[in-house]
């Protein structure tokens, strides 16, 4: 299975996109981490800098896409939503402007930058804003995807793409991305694993694991963290009676948040989560730190047997 | 630039409907509002190629209220210009309005911008100008920043961008009337020298009187020469302006005028606004 990472499905999506429609991207002095830099080379008179200042690069958008203009703006999600969050709030979200939101370097893949730039907790805040689309894709195939639809989407979306290579688990021949479906990739009675982001080819590790136990899993990848697709999820959570969410990300207020306030309303159902337990990340390789907090198919697996 | 008495017989008018619509609303921010109010009737009166009919035109210039707070001007001016009937503005902040407390470009006629947290509206307008460049379309984005606003980090981050990007489009006026909530702006966090600050970081930079009609059309004018950066005009204003218990006084920044204090400035504002009009009558 090869390995890329979301944000240069981004930074191709960009460039292709750029050839049949009318945009305008933005960067915070990492053009050359978000793969915006790759746009900006094909496209330099729609591409702007904005220097180390993600405030006013998040309320230009804001203005910019007032005229009309769609406007994808690129940074850390660290400081394109934690440093800009009012930003992003107020000047974009409140009027629902059409700015896209895609930030990289979420979680804590970041690795050895440490806890100062892992932000965990972008989905839980940005999932409470009125008017915002959230979006997590799984892998650089439904990145590239979700890219085209976040663009022709009218309104304001956060794209979480992340630095670290991932499993490319979906065929981009066939693939289909629909904005706000929640995808069941397998099917098993015994549990189901709604996942997220890296999350999903850790999912499907398990399930590969445990159906040589005997122990079949539904797994099912929650692309679009708002709005949630509630009927999916009800509909898995009756036919197993286990639900276990995974993400990269904290378990409070992302995607095990989402679940959880969808089945406490609809089918209440015991739950574990899979996710950081209220804690910062730290410096290591990226791969060791999903290990470290459980972030794999072990958690997801120890999390399945807890029931 | 169209007669002064005309313009001034506007901004009288403009100044009484602000303060009735806060008093009719009960809260809000008279002081600021009356302090900007002759900058956003030369806007509104001579200089914006814009009207309700092409509210929408791409081609229309943008006016941006970065001190959101001081909406009831942008508004009055608005119901003046036939954005919507004056009546609305007796419905400013109540539930059945879509006047609200900060400007809404969603919900409000003629708004070209959200805002009302400070220090993000001069952003928008950098964008908006920033687009218009990168589109070829030759309107101008005017904006109005408090000077307590300046205090604000964004306002500087702005402030280097619109230079970068060489915004000679963009005209930033900075309200500045020496006070705001805590009391007196050098006092409370000094945001002087406001126009070295503003040189240094590449603006064209005049400094007015704001409430000198042929200074404001002066210094405008000025602006549409500069070429290759933006430009800002520091003016300096009295808050509180027309109504005499509220000049210069932090304590009417953000409160409403209750009944008695109404009755004085309603009489105050309809004399001047009277005399404004026999003013523009006789200099026709």
């Amino acid at each position: 299975m090869s390995k890329i990472a979301t944000r240069m499905a981004y930074g191709e999506a960009l460039c292709d996109l750029g050839e049949k429609y009318d945009f305008i991207v933005m960067d915070a002095d990492l053009s050359g981490s978000t793969q915006t830099g790759m746009f900006a080379k094909k496209f330099p008179e729609r591409f702007f800098n904005c220097g180390i200042a993600e405030q006013n690069m998040l309320s230009v958008a804001a203005g910019i896409a007032s005229t009309g203009k769609p406007v994808f703006v690129s940074s850390f999600a660290m400081f394109a939503v934690g440093r800009a969050y009012e930003q992003i709030r107020n000047s974009v979200c409140y009027p629902g402007l059409n700015v896209k939101i895609c930030a990289s370097h979420a979680g804590v893949t970041v690795g050895e930058d440490g806890a100062t730039h892992q932000y965990c907790e972008d989905l839980s805040v940005l999932r409470s804003v009125p008017h915002l689309t959230v979006v997590s894709p799984a892998d650089a195939v439904e990145a590239y995807a979700a890219i085209e639809a976040v663009l022709k989407h009218d309104g304001p979306v956060y794209v979480r793409l992340g630095r670290y290579a991932v499993p490319t688990v979906f065929d981009k021949a066939t693939y289909k991305f629909e904005l706000g479906k929640a995808v069941p990739l397998c099917e098993g009675d015994d549990c189901v694993v709604f996942a997220t982001g890296v999350m999903v080819a850790a999912a499907l590790e398990a399930r590969d694991i445990l159906a040589k136990e005997g122990i079949n899993i539904s797994v099912v990848n929650v692309h679009t963290l708002k709005p949630i697709d509630v009927d999916t999820i009800v509909k898995y959570a009756k036919k197993t009676g286990k639900v276990v969410t995974a993400e990269e990300h904290t378990t409070v207020g992302g995607l095990g948040g989402a679940v959880a306030e969808v089945l406490s309303e609809h089918c209440p159902t015991l739950m574990r989560r899979v996710g950081l337990r209220d804690r910062f990340g730290r410096s290591a390789p990226a791969g060791e730190l999903l290990d470290r907090y459980g972030l794999n198919a072990q958690g997801i697996i120890d999390a399945i047997k807890s029931f | 630039m169209e007669n002064q008495y005309f313009l001034a017989e506007r901004a009288a008018k403009l100044r009484y409907l602000l303060v009735k619509a806060l008093h009719c609303a009960g809260s809000g921010h008279p002081g600021g509002s009356l302090s900007c109010a002759d900058i956003v009737t030369y806007l509104y009166f001579d200089r914006m190629n814009v009207s309700p009919e092409k509210a929408k035109d791409p081609d229309r210039d943008r006016f941006v209220l970065s001190k959101g707070h001081a909406c009831p001007a942008l508004y009055s001016a608005l119901a003046m210009r036939g954005y919507f009937p004056e009546e609305d503005l007796w419905e400013l902040r109540k539930s059945s309005s879509v006047l609200q407390g900060h400007p809404d470009m969603v919900r409000i006629a003629g708004v070209d911008m959200t805002t009302g947290s400070l220090g993000q509206g001069v952003s928008a307008a950098c964008g908006i100008a920033l687009a218009g460049k990168a589109d070829g379309k030759d309107y101008k984005v005017y904006t109005i920043l408090g000077d307590g606003e300046i205090q604000e980090g964004q306002v500087w981050e702005a402030a280097m961008f619109a230079a970068h990007y060489k915004l000679d489009n963009l005209v930033a006026f900075v309200d500045y009337n020496g006070l705001q909530i805590d009391g007196d702006v050098h006092k409370v966090m000094n945001p002087t020298p406001i126009d070295k600050k503003f040189e240094a970081f590449g603006w064209h930079v005049q400094v007015i009187d704001g409430h000198d009609f042929a200074a404001i059309d002066a210094a405008v004018k000025n602006t549409d020469a500069v070429e290759g950066r933006p430009s800002v005009i520091v003016c300096r204003t009295v808050k509180g302006k027309g109504v005499s218990f509220m000049e210069n006084n932090a304590g009417w920044h953000g409160k409403a005028p209750n009944d008695e204090q109404y009755a004085i400035a309603e009489a105050e504002l309809a004399a001047a606004y009277d005399k404004a009009v026999k003013e523009a009558a006789d200099n026709e």
